[in-house]
């Protein structure tokens, strides 16, 4: 489940190409089906983890955070559910919308489909890591000038995804950021907002 | 003394400037706390369950499991022996993860009996109920004389509001009061009189608090079922509890917008003048009611009309209000049946559109906004007769659509304090959707007292500050305009009262701009801000606004009625179907403006909400099962910033507009992208595609059809 890594630049996929190259999707629930069989494994085989409730560390813009959880939950429902990091939003808790887009590694993953044990060990940033409202940063101040946001739900995912994208493309150009935020939705309708606020932190080169 | 009334234009520092959202900075960097967001000390997870048949008997509900499974703290189950449609909750838990709730919820058995149903809504025979009918003119008559009779059928499915922040709340019982963190477009009148007696909680004990709500669109105005059950888990367990929906649930029961399949009849004479409109319409709202959508549409001055409505009730969830009720529909269809009046006149769209306008409400605004929407989309070099475009698979055409919308303010308290250091506060109990009603209270205020924005702070979105409406049918940028100016204004003439003894003149020589109080005759002669307000003493003053919408609108403070002009620009590939937008512009006005930024912002929306009501949006119900088969994101789909192209917005603002006072923005620019769209593609492919969302496959049978026909 780690292989995202491997590609060399995932902020250039498709959604679904995406998905695919991080395998998840079906990981989750495939876990929790899986629950009973593996209880009964566990006994016998260290290095399954759970059903109950296991210590993980998780390294949460820049802090270290120790929690419990079971195995089976999510890396998003741990930050919003345990830690109160609330800035990725739960939408479609399946990999489409976005909304739940955290940086691991730097990488922008979809955190409702990576689990919380996964993502021990690796440096996980949240929209609150990038910027504060006293000091945005460049894709934060350009979403704020630009108004690309209304009720605002879908903004940190946009906002994070933005950010990695800017940092990897600083030169884009629209149709490349169009590709670049292609994996994440709105519902109230704030692209055109977002399209001239990404091109603008883009030329804000290093400045994200 | 300062008055109520709107200022000139001359005479505006913030009033109808771009200004950004001051929650931006909250929002954009997750600071922005949701009801969703809200995680209270000691919280328990709620989880329903729903039914999985469109209807069935219900005659048992087995609870035992999830009450034994560890963690689980209370377990609530209906009485209800029927169940109407696929989603409807029957039970509930709350646990104390999401996890252990989810486990739970799945371990309640219920025995069902599925019965008879039904979810189809294309068929009018399928209405039992009695239809409703509506007649003006000789209908008859006027289409034996007209030169040309067009018959049409047209229509569009049910969709869904899809709001990110699912419906839902946190519930906190403590020492007899009821603390509530919904996700509401309806902060002071949420907590009704059955949330109350459902636990036992008189209504002046239950405190609301909405601070940031991810998307309403007209689907959360009540407590609904899921607040009454989370208040209940709350009593039963002393403990905060959080139910919010999942995606599914989302989708299936918490908003549909009804459905509306017509077919129309339209006479006309040979230079266009359209004579007579005859419509029969059939749809669904649900479970609930249906009433028919209103053709024709924006042309209400048409002399003969008969529209003849049927509604048929499905086994499906309920409608809600959905931006703008009904608008959509009657637009599309209207726009839709008139557009292929002219093709078959082999006639200009924009010359017939023309040619009609003196049977609108608005002949006007109508004719100037369609001059401008022409010119900013090129319409002379683009526009060609229906079906006449260049040679080649992918097909360019335009297409033309008219609304329009009410958006009187609606009732609503606000109070302003000033205080003796000079910061300045109002309070109401409005909410703010994310179409910057803060900020819009920020700027009426500061304007009125002549400072900077970031000089006043705005409280809203707790049912402890004054009334004010819910959020629907874009009544609260007049209403919340209105009560915060006449507050400001109120609170100002006390600090006037006392400057303009200071300053040795009588009040109503004195003004406020620029951070004093002032001799408007002399503006040299003036008190700093601050200063001013130290003449209160030690009391601050606190002066309530009211917005009572009959005053205000003779006031001029407010009015309603509104046109909106759009057109379409897209490309059909007539060998795969796809519809791709190139362009669309929207020609809008809405009185005097506020703030240019987000109201522009409302318009832009409206356009990609529009586009993807008209490309990509239905509820597909399967009829063997009676289940919504896409209740979720991935085949619900909503345009991405790929889908939307190049989109363009002018607001109708300065003489004529301004001097209407404010009008609201929220509903009208959504309702035409359904016709400008349909209109496109039936112009670029020379085929009427009769049925939203305008997929592949449905453009693709509409092609087949008139090679069948040629």
């Amino acid at each position: 489940m780690s292989e995202h890594e491997s590609s060399s630049d995932p902020s250039s996929l498709s959604r679904r190409g995406f998905l695919k190259g991080i395998g998840v999707g079906t990981a989750a629930t495939g876990l929790i089906t899986a629950v009973k069989p593996l209880a009964e494994a566990a006994g016998n085989d260290p290095s399954l983890l759970g059903p109950g409730e296991i210590p993980v560390t998780l390294a949460v813009n820049g802090q270290s955070r120790k929690l419990n959880v079971e195995p089976r939950v999510t890396l998003l429902d741990a930050l919003r559910n345990r830690l109160d990091v609330t800035g990725p939003k739960k939408v479609c808790d399946r990999g489409t919308c976005g909304a739940c887009t955290v940086l691991v590694d730097g990488n922008p993953i979809y955190s409702c489909s990576m689990l919380a044990v996964e993502a021990e060990g690796r440096a996980i940033t949240t929209v609150e890591g990038l910027g504060t409202p006293d000091r945005l940063n460049a894709v934060q101040k350009a979403f704020v000038d630009h108004d690309a946001q209304q009720c605002g739900f879908c903004t940190p995912g946009f906002v994070t995804a933005a950010t990695a994208y800017v940092r990897k493309h600083p030169n884009a150009g629209t149709d490349e950021i169009c590709r670049g935020l292609g994996g994440n939705l709105c519902r109230c309708g704030t692209y055109a907002g977002m399209l001239l606020a990404v091109a603008d932190a883009a030329k804000a080169k290093g400045g994200v | 003394m300062a008055t109520s009334q709107w200022p000139d234009a001359a005479q505006r520092s913030l009033l109808g400037t771009r200004i950004s959202r001051v929650d931006g900075p909250l929002k954009t960097t997750g600071a922005a706390k949701y009801s969703y967001d809200q995680n209270r000390p000691g919280m328990l997870w709620a989880k329903v369950v729903s039914s999985p048949h469109a209807k069935a008997e219900v005659s048992g509900i087995d609870t035992s499991a999830a009450e034994a499974l560890k963690g689980v703290k209370a377990v609530w189950k209906d009485d209800l022996k029927e169940v109407q449609y696929a989603g409807q909750i029957v039970a509930a838990v709350a646990a104390e993860t999401e996890e252990i709730a989810v486990e739970a919820a799945n371990l309640i058995k219920v025995d069902y009996k599925p019965v008879e149903h039904v979810v189809k809504d294309t068929d009018p025979e399928l209405s039992k109920e009695r239809p409703s009918k509506r007649e003006a003119g000789k209908v008859e008559e006027a289409l034996a004389k007209a030169d040309i009779v067009h018959s049409g059928h047209y229509g569009l499915p049910v969709i869904t509001h899809c709001c990110l922040e699912p419906h839902g709340q946190v519930m906190e019982l403590r020492e007899g009061e009821l603390y509530v963190w919904p996700s509401t477009q309806n902060v002071s009148g949420y907590a009704d009189r059955v949330l109350g007696e459902t636990v036992e909680v008189p209504q002046n004990k239950i405190h609301v608090d909405c601070q940031h709500m991810g998307g309403g669109f007209g689907s959360k105005f009540g407590v609904d079922k899921w607040g009454t059950i989370n208040a209940i888990l709350a009593k039963q367990t002393g403990r905060p509890v959080k139910l919010m929906l999942d995606r599914d649930l989302e989708l299936m029961i918490a908003g549909n917008r009804p459905s509306a399949f017509a077919s129309i009849k339209v006479g006309a004479m040979k230079d266009g003048t359209v004579t007579a409109v005859d419509t029969e319409v059939w749809g669904t709202g649900g479970s609930g009611g249906f009433n028919a959508p209103p053709v024709p549409y924006v042309f209400t001055k048409i002399p003969n009309t008969r529209i003849v409505g049927k509604g048929i009730r499905t086994n499906r969830g309920g409608q809600r209000a959905w931006r703008a009720p009904n608008h959509p529909q009657g637009c599309f269809l209207t726009m839709s049946a008139l557009a292929d009046v002219a093709a078959a006149l082999k006639m200009d769209e924009l010359e017939f559109f023309q040619k009609n306008v003196a049977q609108t409400d608005r002949a006007e605004v109508y004719t100037e906004e369609l001059k401008i929407a022409a010119d900013l989309i090129g319409y002379k070099a683009k526009a060609h007769l229906r079906g006449a475009g260049a040679a080649g698979p992918v097909k360019r055409g335009l297409g033309i659509s008219m609304h329009t919308w009410g958006g009187r303010g609606h009732p609503s308290e606000c109070d302003v304090t000033i205080n003796p250091d000079g910061s300045v506060e109002a309070r109401l109990g409005s909410q703010d959707l994310g179409v910057g009603t803060r900020t819009s209270v920020g700027i009426v205020v500061a304007e009125t007292l002549g400072l900077p924005l970031a000089a006043v702070r705005v409280q809203l979105g707790k049912n402890e500050y004054s009334k004010s409406g819910a959020s629907g049918g874009s009544t609260t940028i007049g209403g919340i305009a209105t009560s915060s100016r006449l507050a400001a204004t109120a609170a100002l003439n006390e600090v006037m009262a006392k400057a303009a003894g200071q300053l040795g003149v009588a009040a109503d020589a004195l003004e406020a701009r620029d951070g004093n109080i002032r001799v408007t005759a002399d503006p040299t002669k003036k008190i700093a801000w601050k200063n001013a307000c130290s003449l209160l003493g030690a009391n601050a003053v606190t002066k309530r606004g009211v917005c009572v919408p009959g005053d205000a609108e003779k006031e001029k403070m407010i009015s309603q009625g509104v046109g909106g002009v759009q057109i379409a620009d897209v490309s059909v590939d007539v060998e795969t179907g796809v519809v791709t937008l190139n362009e669309m512009v929207a020609v809008q006005d809405c009185g005097l403006v506020i703030n240019l930024k987000t109201a522009e912002s409302q318009v832009y929306g409206a356009l990609i909400m529009g586009i993807t009501y008209a490309l990509y949006e239905e509820a597909v119900y399967d009829l063997r099962t009676g289940r919504m088969l896409n209740a979720d994101m991935e085949f619900y789909r909503l345009a991405g910033i790929r889908d939307v192209g190049q989109l363009k917005v002018h607001m109708m603002t300065g003489k004529g507009y301004d001097d209407r006072g404010v009008i609201g923005l929220g509903e009208p620019p959504v309702i035409s992208p359904g016709g400008a769209i349909a209109n496109a593609v039936a112009n670029a492919a020379g085929v009427r595609v009769p049925n939203l969302p305008l997929t592949p496959d449905r453009v693709l049978a509409a092609l087949s059809q008139k090679g069948a026909m040629a």
